[in-house]
């Protein structure tokens, strides 16, 4: 029997064990079907061994699961099979290509172009890499509904400028840029272009070679697989030029005492035993995510922004809320409500068992530009469903009679 | 709302629309910065000494109701306090906000502040100017 959105909130055995619980923080990490926790435990008991080692049966049939998975990565995102590196998470995916692309190719001078609206994980790692290479930062600004001010990217984009890297989905404003345009121009100017996917590629249809980057990143834990792996997507070419990020065991072709010559892609950026088991079940949540269809996420996600916005300007005056208006929005509220502080709201939300996030969500220039040190946020995926935006507002109604004297 | 019933009372409200010392500190003996990198609170705490004791005391920063009053009243009752009564008195309002230990009379009105313990997500907050209140003294 197909999938409908109606009926996954039952292969989510956390959602069914708390049925008070109106869980609107996926954007920071989802919840896990029974397919993954499966997958994972199955793994454990069955068929675990170290992967790319032993001769013996048991190994090879790790890592034949394991290559699976990649398989299946590769299918999720419309890539080739060794363009799939596992890493731990967009985090460290950003990081390998920051060190390992930046440190050799970044010079004195050489721009790397950003925008107000990324995560820390897409401004820190270059942030380090420009220290040491002298490359200076730019970033494209924002216009006031929360989009890409593209009339700038022209003027940005100098010959000076050597990669560009951009978030695909705001994980605060849920504005979708339009990586496709900006990556198409930045090639043209002839730079690198990088994608920050941790929050585009669990909710939407995703296919690297139409956005036409050199880099896409993501994390497992964002779409339903366990925390500790994710993926660094790179072009074929632009993997078989680089240089490795971590050394050690598993990226080599051979070793002397003082010198290594290294494996080919993928092998060559996944040094040490990689994240086995939770590679295996990221591929079984990729597998789960496609038997739903992504494109069924996608507007399920733009249903409940657009209601969760329509109401929330009807009833709730009092909240103001960030990100533009349009098909180019996913399914992330961020929200304040009068002059309260974030925290006090989330906090008293969390008594009526509604779990939102409070704080700067990993985007401090962001909130600096909105002018707020922090931002409450309701976050959406495939198992929430409209009742539980009613509770949301409902219990945000509740939070705003609780606190009438201190708006 | 029981727990926030109990913990957001008339004494939050008011700290929270008018902290007590919320300025800059001319003269300052210490400056002391202080920061929530979870949730980008963020405050300056100023210390004037004088023989041996906290003779002024001011903060500036933007926080949630429970930093801002925890502040607030933290810069009251410190005032002519010596540096190790103030670090008694910290240890003493962390014993009640972090570990549930019985509020000690010495923190006055900062006992509205003992339900913070059972909502643990703010413990940070009303301890973020206690925190930064020990490495001032650390100077």
């Amino acid at each position: 029997m197909p999938l409908t959105l109606e009926s996954v909130r039952q292969d989510f055995p956390l959602i069914v064990g708390k049925p008070d619980l109106v869980y609107l923080d996926s954007t920071a990490s989802s919840q896990k079907p029974q397919a993954v926790i499966e997958a994972l435990e199955r793994f454990y008991r069955e068929s675990y061994a170290n992967v790319h080692r032993g001769a013996y049966s048991l190994s090879l049939a790790a890592t034949d699961a394991y290559e699976q998975a990649r398989h299946t990565l590769a299918r999720f995102i419309g890539a080739q099979p060794e363009e799939v590196i596992f890493v731990r998470n967009t985090t460290e995916a950003l990081n390998l290509v920051a060190y390992a692309w930046g440190l050799h190719n970044l010079r004195e001078g050489d721009e790397i172009l950003l925008s107000e609206m990324e995560h820390h994980a897409n401004l820190v790692p270059w942030h380090l890499v420009a220290q040491r290479t002298g490359a200076r930062i730019k970033a494209i600004p924002l216009t006031p509904e929360g989009r890409l001010e593209l009339c700038a990217l022209d003027e940005l984009l100098t010959e000076r400028v050597k990669v560009v890297s951009l978030v695909h989905m705001s994980n605060v404003l849920g504005t979708v840029n339009p990586v496709a345009e900006v990556a198409r121009r930045a090639k043209a100017a002839g730079a690198l272009v990088v994608v920050d996917g941790a929050q585009s590629a669990p909710h939407m249809p995703i296919d690297v070679k139409a956005l036409g980057a050199d880099f896409f990143a993501f994390s497992g834990h964002k779409m339903c697989g366990p925390t500790g792996a994710g993926v660094l997507w790179g072009r074929a070419e632009v993997l078989q030029e680089l240089p490795p990020f971590l050394g050690g065991g598993e990226m080599i072709l051979e070793v002397h005492v003082d010198r290594s010559s290294y494996a080919r892609p993928p092998q060559r950026f996944e040094a040490g035993t990689p994240p086995i088991a939770e590679a295996i079940a990221l591929g079984a949540a990729a597998e789960y995510l496609m038997g739903v269809g992504m494109e069924q996420i996608w507007q399920h996600d733009r249903a409940l922004v657009e209601y969760c916005l329509k109401r929330l300007d009807e009833e709730l005056p009092e909240v103001r809320t960030f990100g533009p208006r349009g098909k180019d929005r996913g399914g992330v509220v961020a929200f304040s409500l009068g002059s309260l502080h974030a925290h006090d709201v989330a906090c008293a939300l969390d008594q009526y068992g509604i779990a939102v996030r409070a704080g700067h969500h990993c985007a401090q220039p962001l909130h600096r530009k909105l002018g707020l040190a922090s931002t409450a946020r309701a976050s959406f995926y495939l198992y929430t469903t409209f009742e539980e935006v009613d509770r949301f507002i409902e219990g945000l109604k509740q939070v705003r009679e609780f606190f009438k004297d201190w708006l | 709302m029981k727990l926030l019933e109990e913990l957001y009372k008339e004494i939050l409200l008011r700290h929270y629309k008018h902290p007590l010392n919320f300025r800059t500190l001319e003269g300052a003996s210490v400056k002391m910065p202080g920061v929530n990198p979870s949730c980008g609170d963020s405050l300056e705490l100023y210390l004037r000494l004088e023989d041996g004791r906290i003779a002024e005391a001011a903060w500036q920063g933007q926080g949630c109701a429970i930093s801002m009053t925890s502040a607030s009243l933290m810069s009251e009752l410190i005032k002519g306090k010596t540096p190790p009564e103030a670090l008694e008195l910290t240890r003493k309002f962390k014993a009640m906000i972090v570990d549930g230990a019985e509020p000690a009379p010495e923190l006055g009105d900062l006992r509205a502040l003992a339900g913070v313990h059972k909502l643990h997500a703010r413990v940070k907050c009303a301890t973020l100017a206690w925190n930064t209140l020990e490495e001032a003294l650390k100077e």
